[in-house]
């Protein structure tokens, strides 16, 4: 009994030596506090494959991302440093770096020029100064998905990976007649992303900018020529939060979305499905670019071990196989390999014809707005609502709604971000 | 002696407490929340919410639906209520059966009704199947507002009947028969014996029913978001909307506010129209 007791106790301490062992740093491990793959699973595929290789210990820290800039400010103010390298969302890097607790990385990122980092991408981690403060890591966006029996309706001369919106009403038309299908989805739930679509899609491909142009006369006849395609949009859009649900069921058999919420339906059956770029209006393509980058901590303990880990991370095997793990995708040029599970390699695709189209218009996520992030969405959702749902007269509502954009951007009094022209202090509505 | 009066105060003092920790101080807070702006005392966020798109939608929305559910809800659980009694059999299980819904979350109840009514949820199903329509019909969507109340409002039948008719039954029970025997002895007919004898009798738990009803009728939720989402908004969605999408809890304060309000309205109405004397309350 004694024996039996002792033998259980002296395993329970082992164990929580190697516990407590492995929660804390030792002097040589390069600590990685990151804001992504943070459920369990993706941080122990991170642990156990995506690190694996790597010659140096590692210890990744996963962490909410309002906790980053919490925990880097109380390392800067105890001058107490355990964190080397930080992996976050572009703008979470950039509250970071405005709290001034980034290092610049334009050594790293030159050695790294090899990799082949689309420039539009490379530049964004200089977050519009004039040194890089992050080296892009991983990228999602938002992509279009289509039944492969809608193809055949595909109108004459079309191409999948070029396609206009004026081809995609037609397109949407020819099935509607054929088949009495209102085939066409877009995500307008209460939890669908459909602002991000006129913010980084519709806006930029029809005036070349989000704020600036808000009313232009451009923006009018974007709004009468959407309000036209949505007579192929199927009437439950405004019920869609993820479009992978209704690709599945097949309610819809064309949809517009972010990559991760299309992913289900890809990966489930990738033998029905293509993947392809947002079409293009007369402006360019737009395309809203959601980065992740790595960026060094200000006083890192470890400065070279965090660069030799952003050198190993954008190695394009290892891209290849983070986006297998996150859904996340290269930043780099990796060529796709044999063994991709089809439904990534499809989503792998359409990403990299988007960023590479000719005529791409990038579009950031919305810079400066804080927390009136949601009143900035509300004022495309509110326009979209009144032109298209309940058939307003677009100059009338565009002339209200830029004044609630307005006195959005001058509480926040935040500058233009990409597509709209660089602006002395608060972005202009014209 | 001066304890054996203190000890009822001691005894509620703990619920006393709980309560306005967690009810009365988050008012206070809320309502003040709700008259603030920039920093200031001011109507400002009463103004934004007046102004948006969809106040004037779920202001009539939830106006119809609370009209139209809680008198319908009130007929169908009297009647309920006074069937029960002439069951001489399995009297229980029918009891037990009507006060099911009772047992069901609102989002789930929200989901089975989802389920039946979507595009190719059971009801489209069945009616293809037996012919009558040729492809799935949406019936939830912007395009069929009709369809979409009709929707809201029988699957808020079905849930919330039965808190109603539990009340009631509570009620009837307590209606000595003698009264009612009286009645016939007297040659009262069947209605003359509904509407002078035990409705009037029931006067105090129809009230209480009616009041509870429809404070939780203004606070329909979960339901119909549900099976509306975007497309029906009413009182509290919207205050969800502004808490949590749009992220001005100033106007979100506003909207429960305004709840608040609407709800002291109603309960008063029946406090004064349906006055109870006191000797009439069992």
């Amino acid at each position: 009994m004694t024996r039996s007791f002792r033998r259980v106790s002296s395993a329970f301490a082992a164990a929580l030596a190697l516990f407590v062992g492995a929660g804390s740093a030792r002097a040589e491990d390069v600590v990685f506090l990151s804001s992504q793959l943070r459920p369990l699973e993706e941080a122990t595929k991170m642990r156990d494959v995506i690190l694996k290789d790597f010659p140096d210990q590692v210890l990744y820290v996963p962490d909410f991302p309002q906790q980053l800039l919490v925990r880097l400010n109380a390392e800067s103010q105890a001058d107490k440093h355990t964190i080397s390298l930080v992996g976050a969302l572009h703008g979470e890097l950039q509250a970071l770096a405005q709290a001034g607790l980034l290092t610049p990385v334009d050594d790293i990122q030159g050695r790294l020029a090899d990799r082949g980092f689309p420039p539009q991408l490379a530049a964004l981690g200089k977050l519009g100064g004039e040194h890089q403060l992050y080296v892009p890591w991983m990228q999602a966006t938002y992509i279009m998905v289509a039944n492969k029996k809608a193809l055949p309706y595909l109108p004459a001369g079309a191409n999948l990976q070029s396609l206009t919106y004026a081809q995609l009403a037609e397109w949407a038309q020819a099935i509607q007649e054929k088949t009495g299908q209102r085939a066409l989805g877009f995500p307008a739930g209460p939890q669908g992303l459909m602002a991000r679509f006129f913010e980084g899609y519709l806006y930029p491909s029809f005036t070349g900018g989000v704020v600036t142009p808000f009313r232009s006369a451009e923006a009018e006849a974007m709004w009468a020529q959407f309000r036209d395609l949505w007579k192929y949009v199927n009437p439950n859009s405004s019920n869609y939060n993820f479009m992978q649900e209704p690709l599945l069921s097949g309610d819809v058999m064309i949809g517009f979305d972010h990559v991760a919420r299309m992913l289900g339906a890809l990966r489930e059956r990738p033998d029905d499905f293509v993947a392809f770029p947002a079409p293009s209006g007369p402006k360019g393509r737009g395309y809203m670019p959601v980065v992740a980058g790595l960026a060094i901590a200000k006083g890192a303990p470890d400065p070279a071990g965090a660069a030799a880990l952003i050198a190993y991370l954008t190695k394009p095997e290892i891209q290849i196989s983070t986006a297998v793990t996150s859904g996340f995708f290269p930043v780099v040029n990796a060529p796709l390999p044999a063994d991709l599970p089809p439904g990534i390699r499809l989503a792998a695709t359409a990403i990299a014809a988007t960023q590479n189209a000719p005529d791409v218009v990038p579009s950031l996520l919305p810079v400066g707005l804080g927390t009136k992030d949601g009143e900035f969405n509300k004022v495309y959702l509110d326009t979209f609502q009144r032109i298209v749902l309940r058939n307003q007269n677009i100059h009338e509502v565009l002339g209200r709604e830029a004044q609630e954009l307005r006195k959005v951007i001058d509480d926040t009094k935040a500058a233009c971000w990409l597509p709209d022209k660089a602006s002395q202090g608060a972005c202009p509505v014209s | 002696m001066r304890r054996a009066r203190l000890l009822p105060y001691l005894l509620v003092a703990p619920s006393m407490a709980f309560l306005a920790a967690l009810f009365l101080f988050p008012l206070v807070q809320t309502i003040s929340l709700a008259f603030h702006a920039d920093g200031r005392w001011s109507l400002g966020k009463f103004a934004t919410m007046a102004d948006d798109l969809d106040f004037g939608d779920a202001v009539g929305n939830t106006f119809k639906l609370v009209m139209i559910v809680v008198p319908a809800q009130l007929i169908l659980a009297l009647a309920m209520a006074l069937m029960l009694p002439h069951l001489r059999r399995g009297r229980d299980l029918v009891l037990w059966v009507w006060s099911i819904p009772l047992g069901v979350s609102d989002l789930a109840a929200g989901l089975v009704w989802l389920a039946i009514l979507t595009d190719r949820g059971y009801l489209n199903t069945i009616l293809f199947k037996l012919g009558i329509i040729a492809a799935p019909t949406a019936w939830l969507t912007y395009e069929t507002p009709f369809a979409l109340f009709a929707a809201i409002i029988v699957a808020e039948m079905w849930r919330a009947t039965a808190i109603v008719f539990l009340i009631l039954v509570a009620g009837v029970q307590l209606v000595p028969k003698e009264f009612a025997e009286a009645a016939e002895i007297f040659g009262a007919s069947p209605w003359q014996r509904l509407t002078r004898v035990t409705l009037p009798l029931l006067k105090p738990s129809i009230q209480t029913a009616l009041i509870l009803r429809t404070v939780l009728a203004f606070e329909m939720f979960a339901m119909v978001i549900t099976l509306g989402g975007r497309n029906f908004p009413v009182l509290v969605s919207e205050a969800f909307n502004w808490q949590d999408t749009n992220q001005d809890y100033g106007v979100a304060a506003a909207y429960a506010t305004l709840v608040m309000a609407v709800s002291l309205a109603a309960t008063a109405f029946y406090l004064i129209v349906m006055r109870v004397r006191p000797e009439d309350r069992s």
